[in-house]
């Protein structure tokens, strides 16, 4: 092999700055080859080192007396009692969707799902999270089709249920899509498995599908040494084969019964390299890495390119010594490539052979521990004043026909059913399924106890793009009061920070806030955050997305017989609203004042965080004692779009209700209707239950107000606007192909 | 020596792949096609066997395996 | 009595069927793995669905060459109930068990919700307990679940009375509207001739609890153990 030099411009086209490379050239003490370079570069970069989001990521609780394991693994572990312990996280799969819808998102399920089985935990439910551009826009269309499918043929062929997540469309994600996956898996607390290479002398193995060129770095491309392999036969985007997942997961879980196992990580980012290194710097020792004996699926492959390859569905182990037989026989059981590679060190070092050479040498614990961090500068745009300057009522023109309006809102993509995605999702897999997608939160029980798991996503990019900080906060109190809405209690909490370039400093105040103000809302409420994930650089000739930081919270349910759903169940129950003293609305960053308006500004509602977590607490007492029939939130579409989807996402069928308008007479009624609150829930439940439930609620200072009745064939708030509600609920049902332009 | 398998639905058989892609063909502004047939194409790497045997092996290769002939139709080309 | 679950690479509803068989249902149930070539000392077989070889090339195709396939046609000549669900239906049609094949759905998309069928046939060993004309709850999930039959062979099928299920709305009529993939017929489960071997292609596994959604599937199963019953199993 013709060896390339190495100069600050190779290494500036591989990502690191001068002074990065400075930093590589002291911790080698002599200049770097091409493999050490590649190897630098990604481990150094964004993606695996979070050197622009670390000294903000800090900010977060992580700690809990249920955590067994936080950030830092391959995914968080959350105790659930019984000797039993749930592992999740959530991951975004954002570039290689935007280019390749299918696999990229595919792939995003198959990467989410290593890191959970990793830990040694079963797969129990998924959720996905995603953000498309414009409904008009051209490209949306085949995104949301390819997306769709590619996680849902991934999840349905490894058997692992979808929950839910949520969708919304925005023109910041025209050139960006975001598709964000989260995984939940179960576990004994015992079973707990961890990526360290430990024990001097003991093998390492490569099991999972042979390694190809794809997926690697975009950088080398450019470099001259390859121009007899030609740009355009090596994918960008790696093709994902879920049956080899299955196999895998089914595998590990079986070799995880024996001892045999030291330490086993997914070769997920940056391939080889992250997951080898990562495990020794866990462990503190060092490795020695044979590439010839790594599978191979392409001939000719150089060490660079072993390294640094990004072909899915591989996984690093190191075991005892002496049981590599016994573990590379269990791997042949289920027909998969597996083989020693090398064996852990006592040296601190990193060495790597290739054809009897050793192609790089680099001392591990530097390589993590001086990976540069960044305190980036942070600005306060320019334009956030005119943003959240709030938008003067009167240029609202008042619609002529608010039921008109009402239904437009229910049918637009962001708030129409969702079953043209969720139809092609198994979300009943594994028979746990008790409450399926479409409510604020699923909820699946675990087998062999009386609890239940519920799982919400959540994040309003809306409000995050005009008030990072309230953003963020809201939505760690929408997906917590999501969980609550089901009586559950919050556990544990995995956020996917989405963002635009960090070297631009109003990005870094968008992260900087957000986290703030999420970290905030979840040391208030005591929910621990044990896992998560970074995407920055989503930019399109230098627009970025609105700021995204999705959270994805699970909560359990010590009976899951006392789970409760969003939907009102009889005619004739009662229907209340819980909330604030003081019910407040606004029109800052509303579906409403978007969807009908075309705006996006003002400021958005301002979560009192001592009453959210009143208010939530008293959902989770109304719930264990069975005073409630439903329960569901204030969200986007305002009451009047929280009250129909109490009565269209009915699974038997639409119901009507009757009740009275809970905001003042003097607010204008689309206001009242349409604009949008933070902690207030509609509740129903039996007239003879009414009684017992408000004084629950005054235990906890929460106020309840009397609205209505369930039932009827009419929607219908009292001198304010009335729909049919079987009109509103085929609407609701075809809205989501309709705007799209998807076939139904 | 290498051989080439087309395996395609027999007539009569629905092909709704096929017919979303003549349904939409049009929308792109490509008119005049009247019918489509989604198949599946193999290539085989065969040791030299000779044609008579490559074909027999093949045959078998399809009617157990690679075609499901209750609703496919196959076509074997070998090239020496 | 004593059942075999049969588990192929790829097969992800079979710990459904054994929590259904075994703590559902109190049965004696047990997993077989593709490479037996024996069934010896079983009384029923069912095949539960997944994606058996990741669906490649066909679903079912691969999987009608495990050794065990082999075993479940002797299984089934000897008149021993054998139940192929989803993907065990696929792989029944794909090893000429059962007539027909299947072919992607009409919407060329997954498909998962419940569905009604109608029973057409109790002369099976799991629809022994169930009225013909009976509208059983029970979903489905699948991409490749659109049955397809030569006229000749549907001709046949519907002269030996071997359609079981057909999808329809909630009062029990044959529609268009109610077929969730396209199959010919609506149908949605047929039965060999001799009546001993059913594929469908709804879950039964999946609705034995009330808990999750209603136990219309359960009527299956207790169908099967009256069947073994009376034959002295």
């Amino acid at each position: 092999m013709k060896e390339i030099p190495v100069t600050p411009e190779l290494a500036k086209e591989f990502g690191l700055s001068n002074e990065e490379f400075d930093r590589v050239r002291a911790i080698m003490g002599r200049e770097p080859n091409f493999t050490e370079l590649g190897i630098f570069s990604v481990m150094w970069s964004e993606h695996c080192s979070y050197k622009s989001s670390r000294v903000h990521l800090k900010k977060f609780p992580v700690k809990g007396p249920r955590v067994l394991q936080g950030p830092g693994e391959n995914a968080g572990v959350v105790d659930i009692g019984d000797g039993l312990a749930v592992s999740f996280k959530i991951e975004s799969h954002n570039h290689p969707s935007f280019i390749e819808p299918y696999h990229g998102a595919a792939t995003g399920v198959g990467g989410i799902a290593r890191d959970v089985f990793t830990m040694g935990a079963r797969p129990i439910a998924s959720l996905n999270s995603l953000r498309f551009g414009s409904p008009k826009h051209p490209r949306t269309r085949y995104l949301v089709a390819g997306c769709v499918e590619g996680m849902a043929d991934y999840g349905n062929c490894i058997g692992v249920p979808s929950l839910g997540g949520e969708v919304y469309f925005d023109e910041s994600y025209d050139g960006n899509i975001l598709v964000n996956a989260f995984i939940v898996g179960l576990l004994k607390t015992e079973d707990i498995r961890r990526g360290f290479a430990s024990g001097i002398g003991n093998p390492i193995i490569y099991v999972g599908s042979k390694t190809g060129c794809d997926g690697i770095h975009g950088a080398t491309m450019a470099s001259g040494e390859f121009d007899e392999k030609s740009e355009e036969n090596r994918p960008t985007v790696q093709a994902g084969d879920p049956f080899i997942e299955k196999l895998l997961l089914e595998a590990c879980l079986e070799l995880m019964k024996s001892d045999a196992i030291v330490g086993i990580q997914d070769m997920g980012a940056a391939g080889l390299t992250c997951s080898s290194f990562e495990m020794a710097s866990r462990a503190g020792t060092g490795f020695l890495m044979d590439l010839d004996n790594v599978p191979q699926r392409e001939e000719g492959m150089t060490p660079y390119e072993l390294m640094l390859s990004e072909s899915q569905e591989r996984m690093l182990l190191v075991v005892k010594k002496g049981r590599e037989s016994e573990v590379l026989d269990l791997f042949k059981k289920w027909n998969l490539d597996a083989s020693v590679i090398g064996e852990v060190t006592g040296d601190g070092i990193a060495r790597v052979r290739w054809k009897g050479e050793v192609v790089a040498e680099i001392p591990v614990a530097p390589i993590t521990d001086q990976a540069p961090v960044y305190d980036r500068p942070i600005a306060r745009p320019e334009s956030q004043d005119a943003l959240q300057r709030e938008v003067d009522p009167a240029s609202i023109p008042a619609p002529a026909d608010l039921a008109k309006t009402w239904t437009r809102l229910m049918s637009c993509p962001e708030m129409a059913d969702k079953k043209w995605i969720f139809r092609q999702f198994d979300h009943m897999i594994r028979t746990n399924t008790l409450v399926s997608p479409g409510s604020d939160a699923g909820v699946i029980r675990i087998k062999g106890t009386r609890k239940g798991i519920a799982l919400s996503a959540d994040c309003n990019s809306r409000y995050c793009l005009l008030d990072p900080y309230i953003g963020g906060m809201i939505a760690i109190c929408e997906s917590s009061r999501n969980i609550a809405c089901s009586g559950a209690e919050p556990i544990g909490m995995t956020n996917c920070l989405n963002f635009g370039n960090p070297e631009k400093p109003e990005i870094m105040w968008q992260l900087g806030c957000a986290i703030e103000g999420m970290a905030k809302a979840c040391e208030t409420f005591d929910i621990p955050v044990v896992s998560g994930n970074v995407s920055l650089y989503n930019e399109t000739r230098g627009k970025g997305i609105n700021p995204t930081p999705t959270v994805a919270i699970v909560g359990l349910l010590e009976d899951a017989s006392k789970r409760l759903v969003q939907w009102f169940d009889s005619p004739g129950d009662a229907i209340l609203l819980a909330g604030p003293d003081r019910l407040e609305a606004r029109l800052g960053g509303s579906l409403y004042l978007k969807e009908v308006h075309g705006k996006t500004a003002g400021m958005p509602p301002v979560p009192d965080l001592s009453h959210e977590k009143a208010l939530q607490r008293f959902l989770r007492a109304a719930a264990k004692d069975s005073l409630l029939s439903s329960a569901h939130d204030l969200a986007e579409g305002g009451f009047a779009c929280a009250l129909a989807e109490c009565c269209v996402t009915r699974p038997d069928g639409p119901i009507g209700a009757a009740v009275s308008n809970p905001f003042p007479g003097d607010i204008r009624p689309d206001f009242a209707m349409f604009a949008e609150s933070q902690g207030v829930v509609i509740l129903s439940c039996r007239p003879d239950r009414k009684e017992a439930l408000k004084s629950a609620a005054s235990k906890f200072g929460i106020k309840i107000t009397d609205l209505g009745f369930v039932g009827g064939e009419r929607i219908d708030i009292k001198g304010v606007a009335s729909v049919s509600a079987s009109d509103l609920c085929n609407d609701w049902k075809e809205g989501f192909a309709k705007s799209l332009g998807l076939e139904g | 020596m290498k051989a080439k398998i087309y395996v395609t639905l027999k007539k009569g058989v629905l092909d709704p792949q096929g017919k979303v892609i003549l349904s939409s063909l049009p929308n792109m502004g490509i008119e005049g096609v009247e019918d489509v047939r989604v198949g599946k194409y193999m290539e085989v790497v065969l040791k030299d066997l000779g044609r008579e045997k490559a074909q027999l092996l093949l045959d078998d290769a399809c009617r157990q395996l690679l075609a499901n002939t209750v609703i496919e139709d196959y076509r074997i080309e070998i090239n020496e | 009595m004593k059942t075999a679950i049969l588990t192929f690479p790829g097969s992800t509803c079979d710990h459904d069927a054994s929590f259904a068989l075994k703590d559902v249902m109190g049965l004696d149930a047990e997993f077989v793995w593709h490479n037996q070539s024996s069934l010896e000392g079983f009384d029923a077989v069912v095949i539960f669905g997944g994606a058996s070889y990741g669906d490649y090339l066909r679903p079912g195709a691969i999987a009608k060459l495990s050794p065990v396939m082999a075993a479940v046609r002797r299984f089934a000549d000897g008149g021993g109930p054998v139940i192929g669900v989803c993907n065990g239906f696929q792989i029944l049609l794909e090893s000429g068990v059962l007539p027909g094949a299947m072919i992607v759905n009409e919407s060329l998309r997954f498909v998962c919700e419940d569905a009604s069928v109608k029973v057409e046939a109790d002369r099976t060993p799991f629809t022994r307990v169930i009225a013909p004309g009976k509208v059983l709850r029970i979903p489905v999930a699948h991409r490749q679940g659109n049955y397809f039959a030569d006229p000749a062979t549907l001709a046949a099928l519907e002269e030996r009375r071997q359609v079981v299920f057909r999808y329809c709305d909630a009062k029990g009529n044959v529609t268009a509207a109610s077929n969730p993939n396209g199959s010919v017929g609506n149908i949605a489960g047929i039965c060999n001739e001799a009546g001993n071997v059913l594929g469908m292609m709804p879950h039964p596994e999946r609705r034995v609890e009330r808990e999750l959604g209603g136990t219309d599937g359960k009527l299956l199963f207790d169908s099967m153990i009256v069947w073994l019953k009376e034959k002295g199993k």
